[in-house]
């Protein structure tokens, strides 16, 4: 569950960076060293995949030897439980203190988290490792849910959508958003994806919008009053889809692992997740046939970021920004992307890394079945938040109760 | 244990524990409701997930029934039911979400049983594109609910059945020549259902309510109301919660109505028993049906959970397991040695949260039934009521209030919150479980002793306890299998901090991952079926001298 959203609009994330970073003063910094020193930090981070779960536990194990704070993953099933205890803290009147010190987080989420004043910040760009994150070559590391971050949450991890095939069963691929729907009516019963308002069913509509829309760029501003005769297309392309879905289209898989799972028991022959290292990751893990390969339809696919916040009445701070920082490390940083731990692309500009760092990126493996950075094709923006939020509601008036 | 004047106050006492959490928890959730119901009627699924919610809930828990009554009355006194009757308390223990998502595995188009038939038999390559589970129906949901509440009323009516005098009865009209089936439903069901109502009315509210099931099993296109609700209730963007309090205002509404008609429905039935009666027919060619269609229940069901939990488990030691193979390519122990660190510290917080919520319960509802009969009170209908509260009332319509008003009060983040969080759980199935074992028993025991000089205070110690050691214990293990399995209090109350095997279970079910799902699932199912094995093992332990003391009372 990388986060979804958001590459959003350049111009606005350029709007967004006013003055530059101010680096971090040494002495402030120590301040809040040595004020996490000793401090338990409770991360509430989504639990559902062993293999996060274990770099989280990683993470802490280092954030002890070096820093002396101790990190407590609070397993989730859903974000949105950590926003809400917040929020019932607040409403109860407690300002401090709080149970929640950090947030694995995402769009939606930080935007509600944002609007309602319970975010801590902004801190983001004043840790000493911010210099290191390639804010100019990835957008998306300021830019949430095509909402500026303004500091209030500090990036982790780079995402992209790749659809995932298993090439002992189909040996090429379609190319393009078009050829999938030719393919599945040829295929009937072997493709489907997660029921909106599932973040990666919502990405995968994006996803044909930018196909089938006449012009994608107005996703780009705020849906206007064409947007109905703007987004017919992609209702006709669902309309002439669903038929031929697994199941008829009578049953959705619920998310990006239930997903996984049909292609894992071969129930369908094409699936897709918002991280391009997860088949190789699976594969190593032994839960994905290693005949599984990934591929991008072209034009490129939808790509965003994930985030660290910091609730505002959260109890320990100093210790959730030394996390923030720790996490921003290089060292860190090429653990997550090597697709034997998790497979996640880093935030950090590689050009700005000392050479004996930049050599940990360098000697990481793809992975048999991770695409190489050129082959991924660009990243698509994000639209502006009012087109999925539309999208998601006229989707479930049209398919939400079957037929 | 003092005076009767001093006994009421554990009544009293018991009875503000199960309402005051509730109704200061549904007031704080239910307020906002006003607001949400516009939105909540605008929902175009509302009308098919109402009928989801209530069809799946009454048809399950009528089937349940139907099932629990047939299988006693033609297997209860036949060789070989005590295999059964051993094998249903761990049946009972396992954890509504591992049994669905166990069920899952075992009846999908690409699970245990096609890939056990295929290629060979089925000639089937690739799994079919079958609609098995998840149907809009919700036929999945409803039978994967019969199959984890047969056992439950099951237990329920043996611990009930020995007040029912059922051999001398069934002797009776077997004498007159009536079947089997016609003289159980003619003279031992009327006394029999008396005794398990409220456990009836629990498998109702639960089936109508359940999240972790319906949401593993039941339909998506619209999923039913209580999942709906809880979707809402979780939106991230904190919006829908109004939405979500109306959905668990109309739940509630639903399950009272519900529970209404099926009283009125048990009336007629029981018009339509005594009509039967009058006539006289004596059926007897029902019974081989019936007998049939018991043995097949009663040793189907849990030879189906029992497979479900086996294909759990092995993949909980699974390496590649692709369909069609049936069994896995490779076995490895990693799943269980990455789960193992976090197993230890949690089984402990685990096992602390469910003695002490269980320990307090059973304190309570023997203090209570003590007071009860030294008092001579007979429990008022509301009393009664007030004791299926919290299993009535969806957890997710009171669950946030309380989670607000724990806040408040600085009560909530650590485990003794958490217990007394689970005790308004525990308290009412080990109060269903009690009251028939403690009201049956036979009071001439304590007039003799009395008539010996015994104080009511010795009585209890030295006679009425010790021969009610079984369905105390019995009500022990059920009450920390009710513990264990507390996912949304442990949540909630617990600030996230408080780790149990659930809450960790739950959350990796999140992910889909079944090799850890059946690890995890497997752990929270040995704490309660230990529970069990123990509740057995002791009052013959403690008995091993006095044989008759084990006759009956023992579930």
């Amino acid at each position: 569950m990388i986060t979804r959203r958001s590459f959003a609009a350049t111009g606005l994330a350029a709007l967004a960076l006013p003055a530059l970073p101010r680096p971090v003063r040494a002495a402030d910094w120590q301040a809040v060293l040595d004020a996490a020193k000793g401090q338990t930090v409770w991360w509430h981070a989504w639990g559902g995949d062993p293999k996060i779960n274990d770099f989280i536990a990683w993470v802490g194990a280092e954030a002890q030897v070096r820093h002396g704070v101790t990190l407590e993953h609070v397993k989730l099933a859903s974000t949105a439980d950590a926003v809400a205890r917040v929020l019932a803290e607040r409403d109860a009147g407690q300002t401090t203190g709080g149970a929640v010190d950090l947030i694995w987080i995402n769009g939606e989420n930080f935007a509600a988290m944002k609007e309602k004043g319970l975010l801590f910040g902004p801190f983001a760009e004043r840790l000493p490792n911010w210099p290191l994150v390639d804010v100019a070559g990835k957008p998306a590391v300021v830019t949430d849910f095509t909402l500026p971050t303004g500091g209030f949450e500090s990036p982790w991890a780079m995402a992209r959508l790749v659809f995932e095939y298993d090439s002992a069963r189909l040996p090429a691929p379609p190319a393009t958003i078009a050829a999938l729907a030719d393919w599945a009516r040829a295929n009937p019963g072997r493709f489907t994806y997660p029921q909106p308002p599932d973040y990666l069913g919502l990405t995968f509509l994006k996803q044909v919008l930018y196909a089938v829309m006449a012009d994608p760029a107005v996703m780009q501003a705020p849906a206007g009053d064409d947007y109905a005769a703007q987004v017919a297309p992609l209702w006709d392309y669902l309309d002439a889809l669903h038929p031929v879905l697994w199941r008829e289209g009578r049953a959705f898989p619920q998310n990006e692992p239930a997903l996984g799972q049909l292609l894992a028991d071969a129930e369908v022959d094409i699936a897709f997740a918002f991280n391009p290292g997860r088949a190789s990751a699976e594969i190593a893990a032994g839960n994905l046939a290693d005949s599984v390969r990934s591929f991008v339809p072209e034009g490129g696919t939808i790509g965003n970021a994930s985030f660290l916040a910091i609730p505002f009445n959260a109890a320990h701070q100093a210790g959730a920004q030394v996390i923030a920082n720790l996490i921003l490390d290089p060292a860190v940083q090429a653990r997550a992307q090597d697709p034997a731990i998790l497979g996640f692309q880093t935030v950090l500009d590689l050009a700005a890394l000392a050479p004996e760092d930049r050599a940990r990126f360098d000697t990481l493996e793809l992975g048999v079945a991770t695409l190489s950075p050129e082959a991924l094709g660009p990243a698509l923006l994000e639209p502006h938040a009012s087109w999925v939020t539309r999208i998601g509601e006229d989707w479930q008036a049209r398919y939400g109760v079957a037929p | 244990m003092k005076g009767a004047g001093a006994a009421l106050i554990l009544p009293r006492l018991t009875l503000a524990l199960l309402v005051l959490p509730v109704a200061a928890g549904l007031a704080g959730t239910l307020l906002p409701a006003v607001s949400g119901f516009q939105a909540l009627i605008g929902w175009p699924g509302l009308p098919r997930a109402a009928a989801l919610s209530v069809i799946s809930g009454a048809a399950s828990t009528l089937i349940a029934l139907g099932l629990t009554g047939l299988i006693v009355a033609m297997l209860h006194d036949r060789p070989g039911f005590a295999l059964l009757r051993r094998l249903l308390s761990p049946l009972l223990a396992v954890p509504h979400a591992a049994a669905a998502l166990g069920l899952a595995f075992l009846i999908a188009p690409s699970g245990w049983i096609v890939r056990a038939l295929s290629p060979w038999a089925t000639g089937w390559q690739v799994p079919p594109d079958l609609l098995l589970i998840n149907d809009p129906g919700g036929i999945a949901l409803t039978l994967g609910l019969v199959a984890k509440e047969v056992p439950f009323l099951l237990l329920m009516a043996l611990a009930a059945l020995p007040a029912c005098d059922a051999p001398r009865r069934l002797a009776v009209t077997a004498a007159l020549g009536y079947g089997r089936l016609a003289g159980f439903a003619l003279a031992v069901w009327p006394a029999l259902y008396a005794r398990l109502r409220l456990p009836v009315m629990a498998v109702l509210a639960y089936g109508m309510t359940t999240v972790e099931m319906a949401a593993i099993l039941g339909p998506t296109l619209p999923p039913t109301l209580s999942v709906q609700v809880a979707e809402w209730m979780m939106a991230p963007t904190l919006d829908r919660m109004e939405t979500g309090a109306a959905g668990a205002a109309l739940q509630l509404a639903l399950v009272l109505a519900v529970m209404g008609l099926w009283h009125l429905a048990g009336r007629l039935g029981a018009v339509a028993l005594r009509r039967g009666a009058e006539a006289g027919r004596r059926v007897r060619m029902a019974d081989g049906p019936a007998r049939a269609l018991a043995a097949l229940a009663g040793y189907g069901l849990p030879a189906v959970l029992g497979l479900a939990l086996a294909g759990l488990a092995l993949w909980s030691v699974a390496g590649r397991w692709d369909y069609p193979a049936a069994l896995p390519e490779a076995l490895t122990l990693k799943h269980w040695a990455r789960a193992a660190p976090a197993l230890g510290s949690t089984l402990a917080t685990t096992l602390a949260i469910a003695a002490t919520a269980t320990a307090t319960a059973l304190v309570l509802v023997i203090g209570c039934l003590e007071a009860e009969r030294r008092a001579g009170l007979a429990p008022g209908r509301a009393a009664e009521a007030a004791l299926y509260l919290p299993l009535m009332v969806p957890q997710i319509a009171f669950l946030p209030g309380l989670q607000m008003a724990a806040l408040a009060l600085g009560l909530d983040g650590h485990w003794p919150a958490v217990a007394a969080a689970h005790l308004i759980f525990v308290l009412p199935y080990a109060f269903l479980s009690l009251a028939p074992a403690f009201r049956g028993w036979d009071a001439r025991h304590g007039l003799a002793a009395a008539t010996l000089g015994a104080g009511p205070a010795r009585i209890f110690w030295r006679i009425r306890l010790p021969m009610l050691l079984a369905p105390v214990a019995t009500a022990a293990a059920l009450g920390l299998a009710v513990s264990v399995g507390q996912y949304l209090p442990t949540l909630l109350i617990g600030a996230g901090r408080v780790g149990t095997l659930t809450t960790e279970a739950v959350a990796l079910a999140s992910g889909g991952n079944r090799r850890l799902i059946g690890a995890w699932g497997l752990a929270q199912l040995v704490v309660p079926a230990a529970g069990f094995a123990l509740a057995l093992a002791l009052p013959r332990l403690v008995f091993r001298h006095r044989r008759a003391m084990l006759a009956g009372g023992a579930a």
